[in-house]
């Protein structure tokens, strides 16, 4: 049996003093390979399992690399004061980190053991199995949510939504705390019914008390040019804070506390 | 939403808000009364011991300065009679400024206006002070070598105090406040009635003594002439409010600072003409207030109690005093000022931190400093907090709300590594706790030092040019023979050349440091400012004589992290890779990486060989001189193929593992590298009986210093900044703030006990919303946890934000962050950055 802390896993990124994702300062693992390909993605370099070139400032960088549980956990480590003062901890967010749960678990049990707030980002679109694998390990479940419809959430993210809905019945209902995420995309789901019904739908889940709306940004767009990529939303502006304040309103009618950004 | 609001959030009063504007509706203006009348007063007592001459001059000048009170002030006193103008002190130095007469309106930085009268009314007065100023002195105390390397080789520069007033040190103003400058003159006269006229010192003992009398008589009889003037103005006054607040004014004015304050009002008046008098007594800056918040409380609390104030009163109240420290002004060369720029006086006021028996000291004035900080949003006081364990989390919140506004405002300071290097100085506990900040960063205990801080600064960048050309600079051998660099074959040798290149420069620093301050003591001891120090009148000295009970110097070196990731480059591409050779290097830096050189820069290096020629008694010929210069001017500009190698090599330095991103083996050499400077500094000893101590930053002559530094192995450019304070090298920092906060907390803070300066640049996005304002604050107390002194930041304005995309490698550090978003801000096309910095637009109330 190999060691729990040379399990490897497949990441782009360690990201530090991360402040939208999840309680205090944050350090954010980034895993790589996501089974959706939501249009509007803005870490569109998260989505393929398998390494690859962007460029990046002028630079071509490989995207992409194997490490171990003990090198990421050397890196987590290193901010240790600032999630002591902060309440903070580790974020695990992707791609879908679901989908990597022996390296997802033995990550999550070593920030455990290292007394560190747990968290992960997912979109639900995993088998059951990895989740009822990781779930034990969190302490926050920041679950994307983005449409209720099946057919409109094929459309713009490659897949239907039965088993994202599924899984995030059972999130809900086995996580310690989670809360709900919708990205709100302008043409997908930025009208008054959709997320009227997505906030209701967050409502009824058991356990779910909070809502963030994050609006969406065209923050990913160099990244998809950097790739060799087209951007699928095109030239669509990003959300306002108008409408975004709109909608939050909208959201709050389903008696969630709700909110703009993470 | 989170609308969690702050303590002690009070509404500006429209009062503030004209004020600030009168304030800034002209260019400030040079004024010559001061100058005639100091000049006056010299002329009249060229027989009267040094230290009562200068004592009757303080006296002349507050009799014959105009006075002023301006529209809706309910503070008074002033330097000058237009806004934010200043007097000139010519006793320190003045021919710069006869040179700079016709240009001193019209320059770039801190221009200031002056008239035809007053350039003809100083032209008058300037001869009479030739021969006889600290500057000209200074240089005449100087070892010949230590002047020529101040004026001539960019090293290190002592111009501050050189030309000018020291300040730098906090008085003891709660002793003013409490007992008046009666007080203080009854000291002195008892002193008097019980000195034996059979001490050894009986003469400077007594002088100090009578010229303490008269200066206490002396600013009584200026406030008087307030108290008279807001009278006067009551009468002509056809506003019942405002005759009634000159009433007040001058009833003040009668009381303090003769007698002590027995109100808030009275107390904040008292402060006030102590920090203005101070700083027309000598032209220092730094004149720091110091725990404002500690030693004014009382007068507030008995006033609260008593209901006799409301908290919006006192708040105006501190809103007046924050307009009149930015009332004052001070003209500086305009090579200084370059450094200085922002007309900076650096009076530095701190609030928070611990009680001297150790317990949390925060108070309602605490919070109300912050608040008056945003309602008048000006430069100055230079405003401090002290953070330790006990800090209220409601007061740090409120403080990053300040820094949020992008004023740049508050610094934060560490207890817990200041006070135990105050304790390593020989400072008792109780003492150490009570430390005030004086200008920039530089911590002591107030009312009872001297420290001499800012004493010079020292570019720790130029020792390594030294290495390279043997000790040579310019043509002239400055530096000790440390070896041709073939005889440098381990790196090992050639970091020693550095440190010995280093420990020369320093002796010459040091000769130069105490040259000026004996020329202080020898023509410009300050009675005034004598009389609120402890112990000058008890050894009968001045400050500048050695009377403070504590005395330091400290110089400040900077330069640590070009330093770092330049030995570093050296070790690892010349001595571990074998890629370049040192002498490949040396023609890489003289020819600035193919990237031709400055116009200075060649003019520069074509003195230096014109001198080496000349020394080898080959002197060249005009025509010759111009040749070099053309060729250096052109030549350092390579072909296409070289230009590619040099291309290869920044490539290779860029790619080395560098100092702010967390890795420990490159922070513990940092850390060496720091002490090269500090340890050097304390092995030396001033001529006021204390000691060296060194701080580690800039202020801003990382610009004007590295303006004269070559290329550097480090990658960086000729001319070009040097890092500021303890940071990373700009841009080279790549993992965000707890990682260079890590990197700077390794180096050792507590030895550099005279200060050091960590600053960070934050996109204001960053700090928007209550929970980010949190952990904000959880970021400086995870970096102090770690034993780092100092941190301010510079969260950028809108501006800022534009020039960051004009120059993103000056921001590649810039602090973003968006939900679950991994990247960059300056790998981001420019239309993506303005989208980021649009989102800041409403975010703060979120």
């Amino acid at each position: 049996m190999t060691n729990e802390r040379d399990v490897k896993g497949r990441i782009f990124d360690i990201q530090r003093y991360s402040i939208h994702d999840g309680p205090g300062i944050r350090t954010i693992v980034f895993f790589k390979g996501c089974g959706l390909r939501c249009r509007w993605c803005c870490n569109p370099e998260s989505q393929r399992r398998d390494p690859e070139q962007m460029e990046r400032g002028g630079r071509v960088e490989t995207v992409g690399r194997d490490a171990t549980v003990a090198e990421v956990m050397a890196e987590i480590l290193r901010d240790l004061p600032y999630y002591k003062r902060s309440g903070g901890g580790v974020t695990l967010s992707g791609g879908e980190c679901m989908l990597q749960p022996d390296f997802a678990a033995a990550l999550l049990a070593a920030c455990r053991a290292a007394g560190l707030h747990t968290a992960v980002e997912t979109a639900g679109f995993a088998p059951r199995e990895n989740i009822e694998r990781v779930l034990p390990l969190v302490d926050l479940v920041l679950m994307d949510l983005k449409h209720t419809d099946p057919d409109k959430h094929r459309a713009w993210c490659g897949q239907p939504n039965d088993r994202i809905i599924d899984n995030v019945r059972y999130i809900a209902a086995h996580a310690r705390e989670t809360v709900v995420r919708v990205p709100v995309i302008p043409g997908f789901n930025d009208d008054e019914p959709t997320v009227r019904s997505i906030a209701r739908f967050a409502a009824s889940l058991p356990g779910v008390r909070e809502l963030h709306l994050l609006p969406y940004h065209r923050l990913g767009y160099d990244k998809y040019i950097g790739l060799g990529r087209p951007y699928g939303m095109g030239d669509v502006p990003p959300l306002s804070q108008e409408r975004a304040r709109a909608l939050l309103s909208v959201a709050e009618e389903s008696g969630l506390a709700c909110r703009i950004g993470g | 939403m989170n609308k969690q609001t702050l303590p002690f959030t009070l509404p500006q009063t429209p009062r503030v808000r004209r004020m600030v504007e009168h304030l800034y509706a002209k260019m400030p203006e040079i004024e010559p009364y001061r100058a005639e009348l100091v000049t006056e007063s010299y002329r009249a007592t060229e027989g009267l011991p040094l230290v009562r001459r200068r004592s009757a001059a303080y006296r002349r000048i507050l009799e014959g300065l105009p006075v002023v009170i301006r529209p809706e002030e309910l503070i008074v006193g002033s330097n000058s009679v237009a806004p934010r103008g200043c007097q000139t002190y010519p006793e320190y130095s003045w021919e710069w400024l006869e040179a700079e007469l016709d240009t001193v309106a019209t320059r770039e930085a801190d221009p200031f206006f002056i008239s035809e009268d007053t350039k003809a009314r100083l032209r008058a007065v300037h001869p009479y002070w030739k021969g006889k100023t600290t500057s000209e002195l200074a240089a005449a105390n100087m070892d010949p070598l230590a002047l020529d390397v101040f004026l001539h080789h960019g090293v290190f520069t002592v111009g501050n105090y050189f030309y000018n007033g020291v300040g730098h040190l906090c008085v003891d103003y709660p002793r003013v406040i409490r007992e008046g400058y009666r007080g203080i003159e009854r000291e002195a006269l008892d002193r008097l009635d019980r000195l034996c006229p059979a001490a050894p010192d009986y003469a400077e003992r007594r002088n100090l003594l009578l010229a303490v009398v008269e200066t206490s008589e002396a600013t009584i009889a200026y406030a008087g002439r307030y108290a008279a003037l807001a009278r006067d103005m009551a009468e002509k006054e056809k506003d019942p409010t405002r005759r009634s607040e000159l009433e007040q004014i001058a009833l003040t004015c009668d009381r303090v600072p003769a007698e002590g304050a027995r109100s808030f009002r009275e107390a904040c008046q008292a402060f006030w003409f102590v920090q203005q008098l101070l700083q027309m007594e000598s032209s220092g800056h730094s004149i720091s207030p110091g725990r404002f918040d500690q030693y004014m409380y009382p007068y507030y609390k008995a006033d609260l109690e008593a209901g006799r104030i409301t908290p919006e009163q006192a708040q105006e109240l501190i809103d007046c005093v924050w307009i009149k420290l930015n009332d004052l002004n001070k003209v500086r060369d305009a090579e200084s000022a370059k450094g200085f720029a922002g007309y900076g006086l650096f009076q530095n006021l701190i609030v928070g931190g611990q009680t001297r028996d150790g317990r949390d000291a925060t108070n309602d004035l605490s919070y109300m400093c912050l608040e008056a900080a945003m309602h008048v949003r000006l430069s100055q006081p230079s405003l401090s907090i002290r953070v330790w364990d006990g800090s209220p989390q409601d007061l740090l919140l409120k403080a990053a709300s300040v820094t949020r506004e992008g004023l740049g405002l508050p610094a934060y300071y560490n207890d817990g590594i200041i006070i135990p290097a105050m304790t390593a100085r020989g400072i008792p506990l109780e003492e150490a706790r009570d430390y005030c900040i004086i200008g920039c960063v530089e911590p002591q205990v107030a009312g009872k030092t001297d420290g001499w801080h800012d004493a010079a600064f020292f570019n720790m960048c130029r020792p390594l040019e030294l290495v390279f050309s043997n000790g040579v600079d310019r043509g002239v051998q400055i530096g000790p023979r440390t070896g041709e660099l073939s005889a440098l074959d381990t790196f090992e040798k050639f970091f020693d050349a550095y440190k010995q290149q280093e420990a020369a420069m320093i002796r010459l620093l040091v000769n130069a440091i105490n040259a000026v301050d004996a020329a202080h003591a020898a023509r410009c001891p300050l009675p005034f400012q004598s009389s609120m120090v402890a112990d000058c009148m008890e050894r009968g000295r001045c400050v500048q004589e050695g009377g403070a009970h504590y005395n330091f110097s400290g110089p400040q070196g900077f330069g640590i992290a070009n330093m770092t990731d330049a030995l570093l480059a050296v070790r690892e591409l010349v001595y571990q890779q074998k890629k370049y050779t040192l002498s490949g290097l040396k023609e890489a830096l003289q020819k600035n990486y193919g990237r031709g050189l400055p116009a200075e820069r060649a003019l520069e290096l074509t003195v230096a060989v014109a001198a080496e020629l000349t020394q080898n008694g080959k002197a060249p010929a005009d025509r010759e001189i111009r040749a070099v210069y053309e060729r250096l001017t052109r030549d350092s500009a390579s072909t296409p193929a070289e230009r590619a190698v040099y291309d290869a090599m920044l490539r290779d330095m860029d790619a080395l593992p560098h100092y702010g991103n967390d890795i420990e083996e490159v922070d513990l050499f940092a850390r060496e590298v720091a002490y090269t400077y500090t340890r050097e500094i304390e092995k030396y000893r001033n001529h006021r009986g204390g000691i060296f101590q060194a701080g580690l930053y800039p202020v801003s002559a990382n610009v004007p210093l590295g303006a004269q530094t070559g290329a550097t192995p480090d990658g960086r450019l000729a001319c070009t900044p040097i890092a500021d304070g303890v940071g990373p090298v700009s841009g080279r920092d790549r993992k965000g703030p707890t990682a260079a906060a890590n990197s700077v907390a390794r180096l050792d803070h507590g030895i550099a006990s005279n200060g050091t300066l960590f600053n960070q640049k934050f996109h204001p996005s960053a700090l928007a919303g209550m929970e980010s304002l949190a952990k904000f604050v959880a970021l400086i107390r995870g970096f102090f946890d770690q034993k780092g002194m100092h941190m301010q930041f510079n969260v950028v304005s809108r501006e800022t934000l534009l020039d960051a995309q004009k120059h993103p490698e000056k921001y590649k550090s810039l602090v973003v962050r968006v939900a679950g978003y991994s990247a960059l801000f300056t790998t981001l096309s420019r239309s993506l950055q303005d989208d980021i910095n649009a989102r800041t637009e409403h975010a703060f109330d979120r």
